[in-house]
């Protein structure tokens, strides 16, 4: 018993007021690591520990104000930089419009960053192996006792000294608490084998299900992206009508609304002959051009024109834009592809 | 009768000591249920399944299911979520504004009224994930960056709703969470097996009870109290932009973010009043839920109810005063046209019902206020129907005027979530404290100082 190392002197006491008592007496003898532990909190307790007043504030205003910042330079971003769009003819970036996510971000942050700076940063939780857990002490406080707790490291420490002194305060029960030897000696529990393996396992388990999720399951019914559906395709075949058709046939000679004929159809030599690329070679063309490729064309092409896209194989597989026939080919007849 | 008002009445009632009201509310974590703990989950139980089989039925074959249909393209799912986002802020307002206004009585009943509100925005939210028909693809509801490099539009409700939503969601939890981290640790004090001690110990993150911890913490309890505040009132408010924003007559008006919060406190508390009745007479907490707290509930219903029953008249004298043939049409549609049942009921329940409540007699009387709490949810589940339902079903063009009738499926869905939320509320009820150990010591009579500084003197 004695050759563990000591690491306080606690002392139980039965009322409130005799706790405050207490407090105030430690505090004015000089303690300065010591606590008071109440099962829950006592008014007047800062006052009387002479604690110095709480900084959570400063961290709740700090985050708080970091989420409004970050949620409206996030919205200016997106909505206003880089792809503009026009909603209703408003401004691109309409701050009354922003407000509602600006204050729903702010509230987040402050709430969790604050909750999460006191109990990790500030409290050093979870702390399960501190030598109070599991002792007397610890289970009355925890219930309906309060009690003082004078710590070894501090420089009045004298075990005997503290004793006599929380006695004279009333206590009612004085217990002298130890480290744990064996908790001392391994101080890496993340390292045993058991808890890495665990770790391991767990990597291995959420890294197998999401790929499963996102590359198998999504794509069998009914999440295939739409691709079964019960409708009717326009060139496709039913029982509702005679002729089987699921289209009905227009009136002879019916030509469709703003239907401009194009002169090439099935002619894309001619089309590489006769049509002229209108748009001059800059760089601000280029990017326009780079623009749209990564929007329209990058979901089979992929951004480096391979045809090494996600969607490889869901969909007749575009040939590779780095051939020698692709490369040669006129403006002209590209646009033919393309349109 | 001579009260000494210069006494605070003590909130819980008999002057129990420190240690039989921890027992009394861990009484239920540590035995048997009772049979008629497993009857009320065998009953929510079967109600959950009901909307799972309803549920799978409508995912399977479709929402044409359900009774939307062309001008009504709301219908159930959009009148279920907003009933459930509003049940969920009466938890809200008892543990965040009622403690910034250092209400005592609030302790016995704000932990389980938190608990509340969890389960209600989970079940709201699940209602406009049902409604895009594709619930797994929930996911683009978030702004995720894409090789499309396409954003979500941050200027549309519906949006905002996604992340107030979500917002309340995580902040009641944390709430939720930091008030339960020093019950845990008491808990965990008291377990005698192996197994509930992993667990509370896992939970409690090695809380010591230090008051040099207390100290931060109650700084935090009251940040986080004075950030749900403003929280808990923009979420209504944004749900009811779902609806103001639009330009549909009866939709259209600025009245709808007040009237909204008012609405969701009153149908909250009717639901807290409700559940509330039933855990105090099931687990014995007669002396830590008094009826004086229920007595101080029903006066909160009573003057939302009455805010609620100005608004309605507020919207009529608005839309009759601002000249506007559609809204007159509207309003006068809402009160006389097909849906007039709708209305009276909600008329009825919520503006009639609560005047019960000017009575002494009736607000103390348990049985009468459980009935009235009752009615108001029913009407205010009404009252959601009738906007949503009413102004969609007979908007600007008469030609696509249609009557809305929701379907067997729908109702099954409804009553699948009542289930959802009851099982949870059950389940919640049998595995952690319902009602708050540290801060139900810390209001009992003598569990504080005296007002000398402390020092041991005779009161």
């Amino acid at each position: 018993m004695t050759n563990k190392p000591i690491y306080a002197v606690t002392g139980l006491f039965e009322k409130p007021d005799e706790i405050i008592n207490a407090a105030e007496k430690v505090a004015y003898e000089g303690y300065l690591n010591y606590d008071i532990h109440t099962p829950y909190p006592v008014h007047g307790m800062d006052k009387a520990m002479r604690l110095p007043p709480s900084t959570m504030g400063y961290f709740a205003l700090v985050l708080g104000l970091s989420g409004a910042v970050l949620a409206l330079f996030f919205m200016w971003i997106t909505t206003a930089y880089e792809y503009p769009l026009v909603i209703g003819g408003k401004p691109f970036f309409s701050l009354p419009a922003l407000i509602p996510i600006t204050f729903e971000v702010t509230v987040l942050l402050a709430t969790c960053g604050t909750v999460i700076s006191m109990l990790f940063i500030f409290f050093k939780m979870p702390n399960n192996s501190h030598p109070l857990h599991d002792t007397k002490f610890m289970k009355q406080v925890s219930s309906d006792k309060f009690g003082v707790c004078i710590e070894a490291k501090d420089k009045f420490f004298d075990k005997e000294k503290v004793k006599s002194f929380l006695l004279s305060l009333g206590a009612t029960e004085v217990e002298e608490i130890y480290f744990d030897v064996d908790d001392l000696k391994n101080k890496n529990k993340i390292l045993t084998p058991k808890f890495s393996g665990f770790l391991v396992f767990v990597i291995v388990l959420t890294s197998a299900a999401s790929y499963a999720t996102l590359n198998i399951v999504m794509y069998m019914p009914p999440f295939d992206w739409m691709m079964t559906q019960s409708r009717l395709n326009a060139q496709g075949t039913t029982d509702f009508y005679e002729n089987h058709s699921a289209m009905r046939e227009p009136v002879e000679g019916s030509i469709a609304r703003g239907f401009m004929p194009y002169a090439f159809i099935g002619q894309p030599d001619s089309a590489g002959k006769y049509l002229e690329n209108p748009l001059e070679m800059t760089e601000a063309n280029l990017a326009v051009g780079k623009k749209k490729f990564n929007t329209y064309c990058s979901p089979c092409h992929d951004y480096y024109g391979r045809g090494e896209s996600r969607l490889k194989g869901r969909f007749p597989n575009p040939p590779s834009l780095h051939t020698d026939k692709t490369r040669n080919w006129p403006d002209g007849r590209l646009y033919h592809i393309i349109t | 009768m001579d009260i000494d008002y210069a006494r605070e009445a003590s909130v819980i009632e008999g002057n129990p000591s420190l240690k039989s009201i921890e027992d009394s509310i861990s009484k239920p974590l540590s035995t048997k249920a009772s049979w008629k703990y497993w009857l009320a989950l065998m009953f929510t139980s079967s109600l959950l399944i009901t909307g799972v089989v309803c549920l799978g039925f409508s995912f399977y074959y479709g929402t044409g299911l359900w009774g939307n249909n062309n001008p009504v393209g709301w219908g159930f799912p959009i009148i279920n979520f907003v009933f459930w986002v509003g049940i969920g802020h009466a938890g809200t307002l008892i543990s965040a504004i009622l403690f910034l206004f250092r209400q005592k009585w609030r302790t016995g009943i704000a932990r389980f009224a938190e608990g509340m509100t969890i389960f209600a925005v989970m079940t709201a939210a699940m209602f406009p994930l049902i409604h895009v028909g594709r619930p797994w693809l929930g996911g683009y509801l978030f702004p995720y960056p894409n090789q499309h490099a396409l954003w979500v539009n941050f200027t549309s409700p519906l949006l905002w709703d996604v992340f107030a939503v979500s917002t309340y969601f995580i902040v009641s939890f944390v709430f939720w969470y930091v008030g339960l981290i020093p019950d845990f640790a008491t808990l965990r004090d008291r377990a005698v097996t192996k197994m509930r001690k992993f667990i509370y110990t896992l939970f409690s993150l090695g809380w010591r009870h230090s008051s040099r911890h207390w100290q931060n913490y109650e700084m935090v309890y009251l940040i986080l109290a004075g950030f749900a505040t403003p929280l808990v009132l923009s979420v209504h408010t944004i749900v009811s932009f779902d609806f103001a924003v639009a330009i549909l007559p009866g939709w259209h008006t600025t009245i709808f973010p007040p009237y909204f919060v008012a609405g969701a406190v009153f149908s909250g508390f009717a639901m807290v009043q409700n559940s509330l009745i039933i855990i105090r007479k099931v687990f014995n907490y007669e002396h830590i839920i008094t009826l004086d707290t229920l007595e101080k509930m029903n006066k909160i219903m009573l003057v939302t109810g009455m805010m609620v029953g100005y608004a309605y008249g507020m919207e009529f004298f608005i839309a009759w005063y601002s000249g506007s043939q559609p809204e007159q049409f509207a309003f006068m549609n809402r009160a006389f046209g097909p849906y007039m049942w709708a209305y009276w009921i909600m008329i009825t329940c919520n503006v009639v019902s609560p005047q019960l409540f000017w009575f002494k007699k009736i607000r103390r009387n348990v049985f009468v206020m459980f009935m009235v709490a009752v009615f108001v949810n029913v009407g205010m589940w009404f009252e959601r129907f009738v906007i949503v339902v009413s102004s969609l079903s007979r908007d600007f063009l008469p030609s696509s005027w249609a009557y809305y009738k929701p379907t067997l499926v729908d109702i099954g869905i409804l009553l699948g979530s009542f289930g959802f939320f009851f099982t949870l509320v059950l389940l919640f009820a049998k595995t952690l404290p319902v009602v708050s150990i540290a801060e139900v010591k810390s209001s009992a009579d003598g569990s504080q100082p005296t007002h000398h500084g402390g020092s041991s003197h005779d009161k």
